[in-house]
């Protein structure tokens, strides 16, 4: 069982990885426009897109990848300039149409250019196993690695640099923001730049497990949002936490869950047989993770409660 | 002495309301003014169109240069710092982070910076110790020395402070008004000054204007207001 148990975890990390992605790039927007971006997957999606046709053009990964990447980047900063920035102040409900809206215009666009058969991307970390070891094929250590680096990353970004303070000041604090000079619209924009060069990332490291197609990251966004939930919607480090640990809770739950039901009610002696019911509710299982969260601590496991003094 | 912020028939509105009915005065080169008057006369509203956080008309010129029509983040590069109601703290960062944040207007040099937030630690040595904290978690006249702080990391021509003695212990707030002396007789910072305490505020004055319901009523010598009449009946309350 330990065996099978650690597999379990391992697996569990690899896909939280990917969920992570999505948790920060969605914790990312609602920094910025407190809002859940309901496109962000299909806008990952449709960056994936955007690396397959490059590398079907004959580009080597190394440069296909960051090409996408950079391309998603510019994406969201302009969606944010054309769509969202003249309607700010718009009521939630506004947000919320327009968010749909562009989940039904990337998946379909993605439809009508790529059409809706799957395509194989391979990955960039190669197949087989990771150093010889039968828990972890080489492609997933690569997603935990690319995960973590770019979280490092983002924290020394946000840490060290002065956009960086610049951004966190405007997600804070917009009116004071701007009365030490920081330019919050522009602020706001990188974080979707951002935000959308997440998410390809995301999108990037998941089509070699899930294969490409246009509603690939349907599933992974909610698991993704049960992610940023979990962690906290305002810490992009518990958002990564959240993720992962989603990942492992799903795994763990889709493997055990009839095992640990049939054992409990053999214990007062009923056979009872669920057929991995578990396996197949494992999207269930996300969505509960959500509401628990936000009915036992709202503000998630790494949250900041604000404290305010008036 | 020549008029550092010079405000000619200024109006602002929220939506249809207008708070401001056209006013005028004047902020001299590293001097004091104030603007007395009661609530909901127009105080804050004036401040926050200064620097173009409100609807605006008439003309506000910042060292002879026309600053009506521009943006709050440009406003605040031609060297107005800005102290509003509530002292604007960025709550969830540390105390460090918000005097980073008073320098984002100014060229990046790190060195200046670094030394501009040592002299803020001499000058409040309590936001030294508190350094790495929570902003949000300081007292409130720490925050008040934070907000100050915060704005002098610009390296401000002209401040505008929005009720600095808010919220604040009467010994706190002698304090913080001490501070504010310092700083202008040192410094030479210019300074508006929106107060609800009138006899502290015409203390640190040099001029003074009163409005009422978006309007000017009286301006003069802060001395000379000081020792009118009717200001003493309605506002010292002597």
């Amino acid at each position: 069982m330990s065996e099978l148990f650690m597999q379990q975890v391992v697996a569990g990390f690899a896909t939280g990885a990917i969920y992570a992605c999505m948790a920060l790039s969605v914790v990312m927007i609602y920094q910025a426009i407190h809002h859940l971006n309901f496109a962000q997957g299909e806008m990952a999606m449709f960056s994936t897109y955007i690396a397959w046709q490059c590398m079907a053009w004959g580009l080597h990964w190394v440069l296909a990848f960051p090409l996408a990447i950079a391309l998603s980047f510019v994406g969201g900063f302009l969606t944010e300039r054309i769509i969202f920035k003249p309607i700010q102040r718009a009521p939630v409900l506004s947000h919320i149409v327009v968010f749909i809206a562009l989940f039904a215009i990337f998946n379909s666009l993605a439809g009508f250019i790529w059409d809706f058969t799957i395509k194989n991307v391979a990955s960039p970390f190669g197949d087989g196993s990771f150093m010889g070891s039968t828990l972890i094929g080489k492609h997933q250590a690569g997603m935990i690695c690319a995960t973590i680096l770019m979280l490092i990353g983002l924290w020394a970004f946000f840490s060290f640099t002065r956009v960086g303070l610049a951004m966190r000041a405007a997600a804070a604090n917009p009116e004071s923001a701007r009365l030490v000079g920081v330019r919050v619209a522009t602020m706001t924009a990188l974080g979707w730049g951002m935000a959308a060069g997440i998410g390809a990332v995301a999108g990037i490291l998941i089509a070699p497990v899930v294969f490409l197609e246009p509603n690939m990251m349907l599933s992974i966004l909610l698991y993704g949002f049960a992610g940023a939930v979990l962690g906290g919607l305002t810490n992009p480090l518990g958002a990564v936490i959240g993720g992962f640990l989603v990942g492992v809770i799903e795994n763990l739950a889709g493997t055990y869950l009839d095992w640990v039901i049939e054992s409990a009610f053999a214990g007062i002696g009923l056979v009872v047989h669920l057929h991995g019911m578990f396996a197949e509710i494992k999207l269930t299982i996300a969505l509960l993770v959500i509401i628990v969260v936000l009915v036992i601590k709202p503000e998630g496991l790494l949250g900041r409660k604000i404290v305010q003094r008036v | 002495m020549s008029a550092i912020l010079k405000v000619d028939n200024l109006e602002a509105s929220y939506g249809a309301i207008n708070v401001l009915r056209g006013i005028s005065f004047e902020v001299e080169h590293g001097g004091v003014t104030t603007l007395l008057g009661a609530n909901g006369a127009g105080k804050t509203t004036t401040l926050r169109a200064i620097c173009g956080m409100v609807k605006r008309s008439g003309s506000i010129l910042l060292d002879g240069d026309d600053i009506t029509r521009r943006a709050t983040e440009d406003i605040v590069r031609t060297g107005v710092a800005h102290i509003p109601e509530g002292r604007g703290t960025f709550t969830t960062l540390t105390t460090e982070e918000n005097l980073h944040l008073g320098a984002m207007a100014r060229p990046n040099n790190k060195g200046e910076i670094e030394e501009d937030i040592q002299k803020s630690f001499e000058f409040f040595p309590r936001l030294k110790e508190r350094r790495n904290q929570q902003a949000g978690t300081l007292s409130g006249g720490e925050q008040q020395m934070l907000a100050i702080a915060r704005a002098l990391m610009l390296r401000p021509k002209l401040m505008l402070l929005d009720e600095p003695s808010f919220g604040l212990a009467p010994l706190i707030v002698r304090q913080i008004f001490d501070i504010l002396a310092n700083l202008n007789r040192d410094t030479g910072t210019s300074m508006l000054l929106v107060e609800q305490n009138a006899s502290l505020a015409l203390e640190l004055a040099d001029n003074a204007y009163l409005i009422e319901t978006g309007s000017i009523v009286m301006s003069g010598e802060a001395d000379t207001i000081a020792a009118d009449e009717s200001v003493r009946a309605a506002y010292l309350g002597y």
